[in-house]
């Protein structure tokens, strides 16, 4: 009797994730291991898959773009990931105070985040603009000359990394606020005790309680950098001179402009593993150990 | 007065963020030699740029793509990644936990690395060109399966007894029992889920070229892109078309969405 019930458990618990398994196999599984098969071929989809061992991988040494485009997805992130953090730190902090209106605020800030990116990147490609674009018209109401937002290869990148910090933050103002409640309010009593300053219980308490929130936004803003397409996608088309050529965007300009599936694909697995191992890395910078 | 200036703060960020928008509802009302204008006012508002874009692009066609698309994944995200998070978490069989390690692997694999491959199966399959590219794709996730097997632990082991002595099979238990107590869980993963499908791009733009099957916003980019709209209003008026749908929401059910992607960290 005992025996039949687990072996109806066992019957029975497979048949309900088998639906995963099956997707799994299809859509993660087979893609894993077709991806293998890629990268050591030339395709261009029509025609037959040609074996050429590591030239996909050489190939990929010796690719200026591909480099350029690596550099781009780090100075984002050199901008972005600061930014972020440091404008979600303060706001966050201002409304865990007392403060009327917080609801209203929080949504405020959240906006951008719930819509479509590419309504973000539409909108702020022409607060960009050169002559009509909000900002220069601001710039050239208060007497500086106008910026080249999109239009320089050095600032180009920074445009688009300040644009995606407007967009995400949001989400990132509602996480620290979500681990500052959640700070137990001893420990400042404890810090009040010794008699500690505003300053030092924000380096010494709030700081290291934070820690793994901080390390979910800068892995998150990671992904999100290396994930970076639609809006150089729609804006810049990757230009100037190739100055916010994405991962993902080079990607698909190899796939779908110029048929190289094999490179494509050898492109994404490399990009692939460099994330993974940045994270690694992040992590172990990043996380500490909280002590109570 | 430290209370002053936080409200001066809080206050100029909050006009940062909801500007731009104000400013874009305006300039999609305003004729083009108005666009660069910094007050949102003006004495020739008119919807000629609406207009222009549902003259040019079959958008109300696109929008019903979107809606059918987004709804079918998020059905089918909330059936399936339930009937797995039901039996990881009130099932006992062999390998469980195993299994569960699985899944949560295959969540932290760069989609980067499966787009192309991906993309070939696609094209194997038939499906290009097809809903069945933008929906079967997506229609169990993970993330459903980790936060409904979460969810689902905390329910007394009691109330799932008492059905099964009632004859209930699992699936009933499930259904009847589990998700109507589930609710927060259940509007959490519809509400992550709609907006993902909903707002993403770059799986569209690979797998779909034919007009009449694409969704909203890979219209509304190639729209923009192409030169296809000529006027930055139609171009900007597009854009509002796409976010309005998710802004109305967002101003009904703002609690719900703070509160699901803060739980659950992702982002649209």
């Amino acid at each position: 009797m005992r025996r039949s019930r687990r072996d109806e458990n066992n019957r029975v618990g497979y048949l309900m994730v088998s639906p995963y398994f099956i997707f799994f196999l299809l859509f993660v599984g087979y893609p894993l291991m077709f991806s293998l098969v890629l990268v050591f071929h030339k395709w261009n989809i029509i025609g037959p898959m040609k074996f050429i061992g590591f030239g996909n991988f050489w190939q990929l040494l010796h690719d200026a773009l591909f480099w350029k485009s690596l550099g781009n997805t780090l100075i984002f992130l050199t901008i972005h990931i600061p930014l972020q953090i440091i404008i979600a730190l303060v706001i966050a902090n201002i409304l865990n105070q007392r403060i009327a209106a917080r609801g209203f605020f929080r949504a405020a800030f959240f906006l951008p985040v719930v819509v479509s990116g590419v309504v973000v990147t539409i909108l702020w490609q022409q607060l960009y603009s050169q002559e009509t674009g909000l900002f220069n018209t601001l710039l050239s109401r208060i007497g500086l000359p106008k910026a080249p937002w999109l239009i320089s290869t050095r600032l180009a990148m920074p445009s688009i990394a300040i644009m995606a910090t407007w967009k995400n933050v949001g989400l990132y103002i509602v996480l620290f606020l979500t681990g500052l409640q959640s700070i137990p309010l001893s420990l400042y009593e404890v810090a009040d005790l010794d008699g500690a300053s505003e300053v030092q219980k924000f380096f010494h308490v709030t700081i290291p309680m934070l820690n793994p929130t901080m390390v979910m936004v800068v892995i998150l803003s990671t992904l999100g950098g290396f994930s970076l397409f639609i809006e150089p996608y729609v804006m810049t088309g990757g230009g100037p001179m190739n100055s916010t050529l994405s991962c993902v965007l080079y990607i698909y300009k190899q796939a779908f402009y110029f048929n190289h599936m094999g490179y494509a694909a050898t492109l994404g697995f490399t990009v692939a593993l460099i994330i993974m191992i940045v994270v690694i890395i992040q992590r172990k910078l990043v996380e500490t150990e909280i002590y109570t | 007065m430290k209370k002053a200036i936080f409200y001066i703060i809080l206050s100029l960020v909050a006009v940062a963020f909801i500007y731009p928008f104000v400013w874009m509802t305006s300039a999609t009302l305003r004729p083009e030699i108005e666009i660069s204008s910094l007050s949102p006012f003006s004495h020739n508002f008119s919807i000629s740029n609406y207009k222009a874009v549902l003259e040019k692009i079959p958008i109300g066609r696109a929008f019903l793509n979107s809606l059918f698309v987004s709804s079918s994944i998020t059905f089918s995200v909330l059936i399936f990644s339930s009937i797995v998070g039901y039996a990881l978490s009130r099932l006992k069989f062999r390998g469980r936990d195993p299994i569960f390690m699985v899944i949560l692997f295959t969540m932290m694999i760069p989609f980067q690395i499966t787009v192309i491959p991906l993309y070939v199966l696609m094209v194997k399959f038939g499906w290009t060109d097809t809903y069945l590219a933008l929906i079967v794709p997506g229609m169990i996730s993970a993330f459903g399966i980790l936060l409904f097997r979460q969810y689902f632990k905390a329910i007394p082991q009691a109330i799932i007894d008492a059905a099964r002595i009632d004859g209930c099979s699992d699936l009933g238990i499930l259904f009847r029992i589990v998700w109507p107590n589930s609710i927060p869980a259940l509007v959490t993963v519809a509400i992550i889920t709609f907006m993902n499908t909903w707002n993403e791009v770059l799986w569209p733009l690979i797998v779909i070229r034919k007009q009449s099957i694409m969704t909203m916003p890979q219209m509304v980019t190639l729209f923009a892109v192409g030169g296809q709209a000529e006027q930055v209003g139609a171009e900007l008026a597009s854009a509002m078309m796409l976010a309005a749908p998710v802004v109305i929401i967002y101003c009904i059910f703002q609690r719900h969405f703070i509160a699901s992607m803060a739980y659950t960290g992702l982002k649209g």
